[in-house]
């Protein structure tokens, strides 16, 4: 074997779905508007955004039911523009499931099998084995309208990992599924994505399903990527404001830079709140700009400003409980700040006299370094 | 009270239904069956027996027409499947949905003009000194006037061109509500367009396909019309022998036995599709 063909597998091997510059325009609108990127071998990579930005296209352009006005789409190294969607070793799951009301669960698993022409005692043998491993062993006969929502969702991911594909594409399949449904089929569906051991690409305009079960998660906006990262990349070293918004919560004030150093910057927002932030690597922002300034509730600290003051940051101000949510341990505090606008912070309710309650004066405290400003 | 209100108001909204049901349909064929068991036997004289089956068994000629009636429609049937299928595909699947109404309004037209001012169109074009054989002669492709009318494919066009309406709207029906998503999973899935086509979306719409071919066929067999008047004498419809025996022969024990021959034998052949599909009559006519 010569080096050449080593290097040509190894490049292979790297990758199981590359885009690269992918345009997609309806008219004049443009969908998908230059949208690169590689995803490795057997990872969960999630591509999260609200609704019309143009995900869904993004997918139908992977499975081969759209095509791209420009750029290059390759699966496991090979341009896939040519091929039609049912030569393409892309599974998807849709968004409705779209399993196959009038065959029973044997026959909507055993469809792809029988299309790729596989022999009769093989696809007995696959769909057993993928049934199995969904742990729905005995539920072959049964007619789809007899499955309950989770089952159904795990019958449309078996009849796609039956056909053994380079790549799963999930078009936001829980979305039909009540909470607590929800809830555990992200799990089972991460661990049936470590067990097929096969790349998932997950739409969703649900940021919990997309970093509680992502290696890597994209943010996708009008069409364009903002950012690539792993969950906790994306939530704590927002790259735009419009990521830092749409991922986790946060307080947004709309300001400007007042001053800046080597450290950081001296920031007011529009109502007079005044606050520090430390410089982020290649941030290019300069004193009198003006931005957009996020802080997560649950990095502010409020204590009753009675109590003796603790290390809490850099930034510090004073202000009243307007009122307490409670939601268990997502608790959370709104506080009448100095200039009369709400601010959320996440606190601990106890239950005991030391609890805040709505009318206590309190400080709020969190660090500069928690401080995140975007160019407006 | 409230209850004797609520059974005298389901009473009178039911009343309509039931006596037309009653009247109409179910009265009639009792004495249509009392009548053709009715045997003559001297002028006025009569006696109870088989003797009108016996006749229709014993005459080539009856029994002869009824298969012909039949067999035609079923090719009848088989055509406006074959023919409204894509139509109601593109209407369901393909048209936008603003030019969906359009289309689906354009195939009601024809309903609009009575059964008899269409086949008069047809006769029309289709006669000798029609327009089909005058244009014909006029671009010089043929020397001599043909007569379309008066055969087997001319009754077979001129019925399709009637009932194909009524095989367009349940299919349409049931392809409306298909998900898309089904048909672009059948293509995810590896399927190529006839394997998509023979394993989901026929299946899928197979209540439609089913409840279009009873109503189409049934309306076929019994058509008295478009048969008599774009084939003439030679047309030799089961329905045209049962005018003859009411009308013409005045025979009516033999007509209403014909007319129950005509009812049992499509009866029949709808039971065996039903058998053969796999599909009952609960989910398919009374569905769409």
């Amino acid at each position: 074997m010569n080096t050449a063909t080593l290097t040509d597998s190894a490049l292979e091997t790297a990758y199981d779905l590359e885009c690269s510059n992918i345009h997609k325009s309806f008219g004049s609108v443009r969908a998908v508007d230059d949208v690169s990127f590689t995803i490795p071998k057997g990872s969960f990579f999630s591509i999260l955004g609200p609704s019309g930005c143009g995900k869904t296209t993004l997918m139908r352009m992977i499975a081969g039911f759209e095509d791209p006005t420009s750029g290059d789409i390759q699966i496991k190294g090979k341009s896939v523009l040519n091929t039609p969607p049912n030569k393409r070793n892309v599974k998807m799951v849709f968004q409705h499931l779209a399993l196959f009301p009038m065959m029973n669960v044997y026959e909507n698993i055993a469809y792809g099998l029988r299309c790729v022409g596989t022999d009769k005692a093989e696809i007995d043998r696959k769909v057993k084995d993928v049934l199995d491993r969904i742990a729905l062993p005995d539920v072959a006969n049964r007619e789809i309208h007899q499955l309950s929502g989770g089952q159904k969702q795990r019958i449309a991911i078996a009849r796609c990992m039956v056909m053994d594909p380079d790549v799963l594409l999930l078009d936001e399949p829980l979305g039909a599924l009540d909470l607590k449904l929800r809830e555990a089929m992200k799990i089972e569906l991460k661990l049936l994505q470590h067990q097929f051991n096969t790349t998932f690409i997950y739409i969703t305009h649900d940021q919990s399903e997309a970093l509680v079960m992502s290696d890597h998660v994209a943010i996708m906006n009008e069409g364009r990527f903002e950012q690539i990262g792993r969950p906790e990349d994306l939530y704590h070293n927002p790259q735009t404001s419009f990521v830092a918004g749409f991922v986790g919560d946060s307080n947004r004030w709309a300001g400007r830079v007042v001053a800046e150093d080597a450290s950081g910057f001296r920031l007011e927002t529009d109502a007079g709140l005044v606050m520090t932030s430390v410089r982020a690597v290649g941030q290019r922002i300069s004193a009198g700009q003006n931005v957009s300034i996020f802080v997560r509730p649950e990095f502010i600290k409020a204590r009753k400003t009675s109590t003796p003051s603790a290390d809490g940051g850099e930034n510090s101000l004073q202000g009243r409980v307007d009122s307490v949510l409670f939601n268990g341990a997502n608790s959370r505090v709104l506080v009448r700040g100095p200039v009369g606008e709400l601010i959320e912070a996440d606190v601990v309710v106890t239950g005991g006299a030391d609890d805040l309650r709505a009318g206590d004066d309190v400080t709020l405290e969190w660090s500069a370094a928690q401080t995140m400003c975007f160019a407006a | 009270m409230q209850s004797d209100i609520k059974r005298l108001s389901l009473i009178l909204l039911f009343a309509p239904f039931a006596l037309w049901i009653a009247l109409l349909i179910i009265l009639p064929h009792m004495g249509m069956v009392v009548l053709s068991l009715r045997e003559k036997v001297a002028p006025r004289v009569y006696e109870f027996g088989f003797g009108n089956y016996i006749d229709f068994i014993n005459e080539p000629i009856y029994w002869n027409t009824l298969l012909r009636t039949g067999s035609m429609s079923i090719l009848v049937t088989f055509l406006a499947l074959l023919i409204g299928f894509p139509i109601a595909y593109y209407i369901a699947k393909i048209a936008g949905k603003r030019s969906r109404g359009a289309l689906f309004l354009l195939c009601l037209i024809p309903l609009w003009v009575s059964d008899l001012i269409r086949a008069f169109g047809w006769i029309l074009l289709l006669r000798e000194t029609g327009v089909i054989s005058t244009f014909l002669i006029r671009i010089g492709l043929i020397d001599q006037p043909i007569e379309f009318l008066y055969n087997d494919i001319t009754v077979v066009i001129g019925l399709v061109y009637t009932v194909i309406l009524f095989m367009i709207v349940p299919l349409v029906s049931t392809l409306d509500g298909m998900d898309n998503a089904m048909i672009e999973a059948g293509y995810n899935l590896g399927g190529n367009g006839f394997t998509v086509l023979r394993r989901i979306i026929v299946p899928y719409a197979m209540p439609g396909i089913v409840s279009g071919c009873i109503v189409v066929f049934m309306m076929t067999a019994g058509s008295y019309l478009t048969p008599i008047l774009l084939g003439g004498k030679n047309s030799s419809w089961f329905t045209e022998q049962i005018y003859d025996q009411f009308i013409t022969r005045f025979n009516w024990e033999s007509g209403a036995a014909f007319g129950f021959l005509l009812l049992a034998f499509t009866s029949v052949v709808v039971w065996i599709g039903l058998r053969l599909t796999g599909q009952t009559l609960a989910n398919t006519v009374a569905k769409s």
